[in-house]
């Protein structure tokens, strides 16, 4: 019988066979066709592979799934309930905070984990909680300016 | 129709591959009105790769289709990278058909629906395929009107139409949609004689702010990218990499990656593969391939690059002459002699090169990352040995271009594996390799001698540029002894170089401006009121008064210590001017840029929110080519391999941003490209007014800041 991991996947219990060397970001992308987490460099510089676990923004190209075991694991699909956008992503739709689209969701991910760690914090502390995710098309004004918005209105 | 290629929640279940030929297509859309219109001449002139010309078949058509429910399906071979078309091509539209704008969809880089077209590249899709299509409406209105007057049982003078209803004029209940006249009936009409499009005063949409149309199904995770596509039986293939450019395979045993269990290897002459259903499996399993390569480096790297252009043979060409450099000479007061140097620089977008391969009987489909898939569709027929009647490609989302993606060596690799194995084939690059095989901004030196006579005139403007690109080098001053000379040569680059965002231009644009800014220094004239005095362009003057009122900038000889820098330039038809204020740490070398004003005259503006978050974009992925993208290299051997030795611009360095866009009702220019072409001449010229050193070459790193430094004391 092969190892099998289970964890929580955007609210729910999923298991799958214990695979080594696989990571979530692979897992996500394979085993449960998560394609909004995306591979961007591998190595976790830029942020593209964000997802929360237990609330934590993870790099999940960094992550072996045999971390992930008994964790609950949240990625951009789980993010909007019944097709009413959370309050994060309606801001990045109403400041227009993205351009090619590509690393969005992992600047979504990255602002909520910083959201729930600091649910009012400073432009500073956006831009510096921001910092490691990269931006190729240069929406880093509108991105900053949404998630302070998105602050303002969330009840966390 | 279901756009099944952009969102994933429209994805038909069980039949990922959408599989439809023109046809069926035009049975998809159901019946309707066609409004066929020839696109060869605007794109004749287009400056294209040789890799990617093709002959211009006479049949090369633009569709707009009008469905029997009014929706209006407009398709376009360009493909939407974050360049914003897929909101503004809609208002176009919309607006000169005079039907709603939610009406209107887009189908957009698919070589089997959509019109032929060279490329999304060069800032042309509204500036060049804009004008074509507005006429190709233009009379599809027309049409539409005499149809509806028709059954109406009126004149066609008594008609006018709103929101896609004709009605008659004196009676508004009277009324057809556009949807029932087009239903049941199919229109081939070929415009002999475009008709006139509408005048500026007549638009409704054009010139109003719209935010991404694409922008739900970016913050979902639901637009797909071709990495996000899933088929039965697809396999990731990991292909064998050399080690450089310039090494050759000798010999290759995949013996031990073979034992790994759910392997298989495909081989095509030097192509080796390694297949699996997992990406990481099959990375874990190409590791285990041992190779042997010969090697036969060019002796060059990222120090010496300068030098080895300047004497590798080259050829040259005279782009642009007036009067005689001598006369210049003899009535300049002073001369000043420059030599400019630039780095590599990647085009790194977040989506790594990818495409996905599978048949469709005997015919190859390929999902790519592409800005060309009509080129990427050519180079396959060619590569394959195949018909372009055997291969389809679909652009859908692109992560990201920039010029990188008019490259498709993964989509060739992605048709070579399908048709080798008859699987469906998913070739996603890592970054190593998005970074090893990108065809990077060449390195380039330019050479300048320019001279001012008594009067602070510029009389003497001698320009040589190797390397960069003849785009942006023309002198935009009005000088009467004037020339420029490009120089060019097969081999030069010991790997790939091609077209990054406004190819040429932010070359030709740092040396320019950088040296405009000494001969102002060196006058003791404030470099605004030089370029002023120096300038006869109308729009050039416009764009510069605009940005020095938007900046609030008051003039100063430099270097005044307030590191405010000025540049302005030409690219892709508009006309942008930016001043950047800048703080520089004279003990680390570290640039702060504090702020970037940027004024741009584009002519009209179709999406002015649109075009300021292009232009912001510009400037922000400018600072990344003026402060620390570089290339690091030797001979073929690029050492720059992931994000941690290819430093991106990051949040804390975001400037505050104040940008203009000039509103003219002149025909609409590019915009994806002319903002980002100022970026390093802007802050090599604050750099120099706030510490009074120069820089001559980009990236300005804190080293070679310091070095500037050292030479000023």
């Amino acid at each position: 019988m092969a190892e099998t991991i289970q964890f929580e996947l955007n609210g729910k219990k999923v298991e799958i066979p214990l695979e080594k060397n696989q990571t979530l970001l692979w897992a996500l992308r394979i085993n449960f066709n998560l394609t909004g987490t995306k591979y961007g460099c591998g190595l976790g510089y830029c942020g593209t592979c964000t997802v929360l676990m237990d609330n934590e923004p993870v790099r999940s190209c960094g992550i072996l799934m045999e971390d992930v075991a008994g964790k609950k694991i949240t990625t951009i699909e789980g993010m909007s309930v019944n097709g009413k956008l959370h309050p994060i992503q309606q801001a990045f739709v109403d400041h227009d905070a993205l351009q090619c689209g590509y690393c969005t969701p992992g600047m979504i991910m990255n602002a909520y984990g910083l959201l729930l760690k600091n649910p009012n914090p400073t432009k500073e502390q956006i831009v510096d909680g921001m910092e490691g995710n990269l931006c190729r098309c240069g929406a880093h004004t509108h991105i900053i300016d949404a998630i302070e918005s998105a602050s303002k209105k969330m009840k966390i | 129709m279901k756009d099944d290629k952009y969102y994933r929640d429209e994805e038909p279940e069980n039949n990922p591959t959408f599989e439809v030929d023109r046809r069926d297509f035009v049975k998809l859309l159901g019946g309707g009105l066609f409004i066929y219109f020839q696109l060869g001449e605007f794109l004749t002139g287009v400056a294209a790769d040789a890799e990617q010309q093709r002959s211009v078949p006479s049949d090369y058509n633009a569709f707009i289709h009008i469905a029997d429910d009014g929706k209006v399906t407009c398709m376009i071979g360009k493909i939407e990278m974050g360049q914003g078309i897929i909101t503004s091509f809609p208002q176009m539209v919309a607006d000169e058909l005079d039907t709603p704008l939610e009406s209107v969809k887009m189908v957009m880089g698919d070589t089997e629906l959509c019109p032929y077209d060279a490329g999304t590249w060069g800032s042309l899709s509204t500036r060049s395929l804009g004008p074509v299509m507005l006429a190709a409406i233009a009379e599809a209105r027309l049409v539409l009107l005499e149809m509806g007057a028709q059954h109406l049982g009126v004149g066609k003078n008594e008609v006018a139409v709103e929101n896609g209803v004709i009605f008659v004029k004196n009676k508004k209940s009277k009324k057809v949609s556009y949807g029932q006249l087009a239903k049941g009936k199919k229109i081939e009409k070929f415009l002999e004689v475009k008709p006139k499009a509408k005048d500026f005063s007549e638009y409704k949409i054009r010139g109003k702010s719209f935010n991404h149309a694409d922008g739900v199904a970016k913050v979902t995770g639901q637009a797909m990218y071709s990495g996000d596509f899933r088929m039965p039986g697809m396999l990731y293939a990991k292909i064998l990499r050399p080690p450089s450019h310039g090494a050759t395979l000798v010999s290759a045993d995949t013996s031990e990656a073979e034992k790994l269990d759910g392997i298989s290897i495909a081989r095509d002459k030097d192509l080796i593969a390694v297949l699996h259903a997992d990406f990481e499996k099959a990375e874990a399993a190409l590791s285990k391939v041992k190779a042997e390569y010969k090697f036969d480096e060019m002796k060059v790297d990222d120090k010496t690059v300068f030098k080895h252009q300047l004497e590798f043979p080259s050829e040259n060409r005279v782009v642009k002459s007036s009067g005689d450099i001598a006369t210049g000479k003899s009535n300049s007061e002073f001369i000043i002699e420059s030599e400019y140097h630039n780095s590599y620089v990647a085009h790194a977008p977040m989506e790594p090169h990818t495409a996905l391969g599978f048949m469709e009987g005997d015919k190859v489909v390929v999902r790519a990352s592409t800005q060309t898939p009509f080129g990427t569709q050519d180079g396959i027929s060619r590569e394959l040995g195949i018909g372009l009647d055997k291969v389809r490609v679909i652009a859908p989302f692109l992560g990201g271009g920039f010029g990188g993606k008019t490259a498709f060596r993964q989509a060739i690799e992605a048709a070579r594996l399908t048709k080798l194995t008859g699987k469906p084939i998913m070739v996603q690059w890592n970054r190593q390799e998005e970074f090893f095989y990108d065809n990077f901004r060449p390195a380039a030196v330019i050479k300048i001698t320019s001279g001012t006579d008594k009067a602070g005139k510029i009389a003497l403007w001698d320009y040589h540029e190797y390397f960069a690109g003849a785009r942006g080098s023309d002198t935009i001053y009005d000088v009467p002894d004037a020339k420029t000379t490009s120089y060019s040569a097969r081999d030069v680059h010991p790997f790939g170089t091609g077209a990054w965002r406004a190819p040429g231009n932010n070359t030709n644009t740092y040396a320019r401006e950088s040296q405009i800014d000494r001969m102002a220094a060196k006058l003791g004239v404030d470099p605004l009121d030089f370029r002023l005095k120096n300038l006869k362009d109308e729009r050039m003057i416009g764009v510069l008064n605009a940005v020095a009122e938007l900046f609030g900038y008051t003039p100063a000889k430099g270097p005044s210590g307030r590191g405010y820098g000025i540049a302005c330039g030409f690219d892709a038809g508009a006309y942008v001017a930016h001043i950047a204020e800048v703080k520089v740490d004279k003990i680390t070398g570290k640039i702060q840029v504090i702020r970037v004003a940027c004024a741009q005259d584009m002519g009209f503006c179709i999406n002015p929110q649109g075009s300021i978050i292009q232009l912001e974009g510009c400037i922000m992925m400018g600072l990344g080519y003026a402060l620390t993208e570089e290339v690091k290299f030797t001979g073929g051997d690029i050492h720059t391999n992931n994000f941690g030795n290819y430093q991106l611009p990051v949040f804390s360095w975001m400037p505050k941003i104040q940008t203009k866009i000039l509103d003219k009702n002149e025909a609409p220019q590019g915009g994806g490209e002319p903002g980002i072409i100022c970026m390093g001449g802007v802050i090599a010229n604050a750099v120099f007014d706030a510490v009074g050193a120069r820089l001559y070459q980009l990236p300005m790193t804190p080293e070679r800041v310091l070095e500037a430094i050292a030479k000023v004391k």
